[in-house]
């Protein structure tokens, strides 16, 4: 144990010294990319929490990311800024001279989307399975067609611009590290066994005293709490925010990057996470001219989709359930690993 | 003095009634059998105490307290659990972490300090932790406390049903044919087992029991069931040369 805490405070240091290095070595647009699986981060592990961890099919997930990034966005523009960006209809009175620092609206963005997610949470979380997921998906529609439609708060469909560009490496990457070690804490403490025990089998959680209500709505609203700060991540990151950005797919592409990592795996999130958004990144060059001397590819816009879907299948075909399953890399299993590389290196030797 | 009590208790699934004015009687520290061929009625029964179905009419009476048609879980807080005919044990969780998860309601920590961690909170886990192994350990299930549970033989998975019910710390303890799939020998060992929990645990004990001879030697009294009604009551001996109880066993019409 006391071993494991001074590892832990090694990782960090070392993980923040990365950060350092990456945020002066890192031309501008590779260090936008590794922000953005930042966010991923956070977003995935919101979505993992209600999915992989208390088994709550809930799709629901970009109509908070929506509010979290409104909210932020909201809270931190200049009086100046909203003048200029409400120009069909001006902004509702209340929120025109309003601005906070950075990290109050990354909270309000967290509460605001918490709260909403428990007005929601309250008749949907009584459904199960597919009509959860069919309620989610319905209110995330839902949402969004709100903002559209609040034309004095939201500006409609001509969404925010000129949202300020606080959220750096080291908000980004700050916050993420703190949802990682939140996480572990939560799915450590007698709360996150309760959770999983959902998972396995409601009826006999329920048995076994667990309120299941009220631990499914404390899931579910951390969940769309930690969508919020990623959505008002997200909206700092980019600048400009519609009700288009925060459609279905935008559901569906942190559900890919928790269903790669692994259902119920914090570890396996945040490597997908990472991974995801960079090979997403790096497959643009499929997109693009190649030249290789000898023969020349056109250029297939879409391809790298394509390829990328291609990876997706092939790596749940072969690991159905993520590459890490519900299991995480904790210390002792990476010693472990070290040990039986060493042995074979020695057997090898003698032999 | 008992402690628990039906009143002509009811279940109605559309026209079947699969449960029809049951009344049981329970005294402190009896173990009561509830036997039936088939579709008798006896896990319609379970659930309607356990507040899983609530029931068409009638009572549960638990102590003093009317308990009918409470939330399963307001039920196991107040000290009746339960076990299940078809295992229900949280398979992808360890052993240990089953019967951590029964008393995650006695915890009585709420989420930010479990999460900071407070020393209140640590020290609760740690003693819950500690009566947990011990409990495991007295029903022999201690080595494989780190195993997932699915990966347990069936005799121990009925074992840690078992043990994950006395984890929420009950009075009166129910049990859906704990010896199903069972050997005679090892149904044999199972009630043994059963009367040594109910000294150890000081416990009240309701079990189902598919065939009457398991329940023979360690019931005091037999309710007998047949498509919902209650046709017979009484010792062992009495129930064993009831006519009605054997041509419902036989099939006689
Ligand atoms: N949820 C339900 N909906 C409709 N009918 C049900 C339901 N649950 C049980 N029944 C019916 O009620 C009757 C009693 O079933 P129950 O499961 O209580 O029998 P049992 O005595 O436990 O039998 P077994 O020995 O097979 O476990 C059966 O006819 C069954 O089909
Ligand atoms: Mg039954």
């Amino acid at each position: 144990m006391k071993r494991n805490n001074k590892l832990n405070i090694i990782a960090i240091l070392a993980f923040i010294a990365t950060l350092f290095i990456l945020n002066v070595t890192l031309d501008p647009y590779r260090l936008r990319i590794f922000n953005l699986a930042g966010i991923y981060v956070i977003l995935g592990l919101g979505l993992n929490l209600v999915n992989g961890f208390t088994g709550l099919f809930s799709l629901g997930h970009a109509g908070f990311m929506a509010i979290g990034a409104y909210t932020g966005a909201l809270l931190t523009m200049s009086p100046e800024t909203k003048e200029m960006t409400f120009f069909l209809e001006p902004i509702t009175p209340i929120l025109a001279n309003i601005q906070l620092p950075f990290p109050i609206a990354l909270v309000a963005a967290g509460l605001v989307a918490g709260a909403i997610g428990f007005l929601i949470g309250a008749p949907v979380l009584r459904l199960k399975d597919d009509y959860l997921a069919i309620a989610t998906l319905g209110f995330s529609e839902i949402i969004r067609i709100v903002l559209t439609n609040m034309q004095t708060i939201t500006n409609g469909a001509l969404g925010l611009k000129g949202i300020p560009g606080n959220a750096n490496i080291w908000w980004i990457w700050g916050v993420s590290l703190a949802v990682v070690v939140f996480m572990v804490l939560l799915i450590k403490s007698s709360y996150g066994k309760v959770f999983k025990a959902i998972r396995e089998d409601e009826i006999a959680a329920e048995a076994m005293g667990v309120n299941i209500f009220k631990h499914k709505m404390m899931s579910f609203v951390i969940g769309c709490a930690l969508a919020g700060v990623g959505g008002a991540l997200l909206g700092s990151l980019i600048g400009a925010i519609n009700p288009l950005l925060f459609r279905f797919l935008f559901t569906f592409n942190v559900l890919l990057i928790v269903v790669l990592g692994g259902m119920g795996s914090i570890t396996g999130t945040v490597l997908s996470a990472v991974v995801v958004t960079v090979m997403i990144e790096y497959l643009r060059v499929l997109d693009i001219e190649m030249n290789l001397g000898f023969i020349r590819i056109p250029g297939v816009p879409g391809l790298r989709m394509v390829v990328f879907s291609l990876i997706l299948l092939i790596v749940i075909l072969f690991y159905q359930r993520g590459i890490m399953g519900s299991n995480e890399i904790t210390w002792e299993k990476l010693f472990d690993f070290k040990n039986r590389i060493a042995k074979k290196i020695t057997r090898r030797k003698s032999s | 003095m008992t402690i628990f009590r039906t009143e002509n208790l009811t279940k109605k699934f559309g026209g079947l009634v699969a449960v029809s004015n049951l009344n049981i009687k329970i005294e402190k520290g009896q173990i009561i059998g509830l036997i039936g061929p088939n579709g008798a009625g006896k896990t319609t029964a379970f659930n309607m105490i356990t507040g899983v179905y609530k029931p068409t009419e009638g009572n549960v009476v638990f102590g003093e307290n009317k308990v009918t048609g409470m939330k399963p879980h307001k039920i196991t807080e107040r000290g009746i659990a339960r076990t299940f005919q078809n295992i229900r044990l949280f398979k992808e969780l360890s052993v240990l972490d089953n019967v951590l998860i029964a008393n995650h309601m006695r915890l009585k920590s709420n989420v930010f300090s479990s999460i900071i961690r407070t020393p209140d909170y640590v020290r609760k886990e740690k003693a819950i932790k500690e009566k947990s192994i011990n409990l495991l350990r007295e029903l022999g299930l201690e080595d494989v406390k780190d195993e997932k549970s699915f990966s347990l033989p069936y005799g121990k998975q009925r074992r840690l049903e078992i043990a994950r019910a006395l984890a929420t710390d009950p009075q009166l303890l129910l049990l859906d044919e704990p010896a199903a799939g069972m050997n005679p020998q090892e149904s044999h060992e199972l009630m043994v087992f059963i009367r040594e929990i109910r000294d150890k645990f000081d416990l009240t004990i309701l079990l189902i029991e598919h065939h009457m001879k398991v329940i023979m030697g360690v019931c005091e009294s037999i309710y007998v069931l047949d498509y919902g009604v209650t046709i017979a009551n009484g010792t062992p001996g009495e129930i064993q040369n009831n006519q009605k109880v054997i041509e419902a066993y036989l099939g006689v019409e």
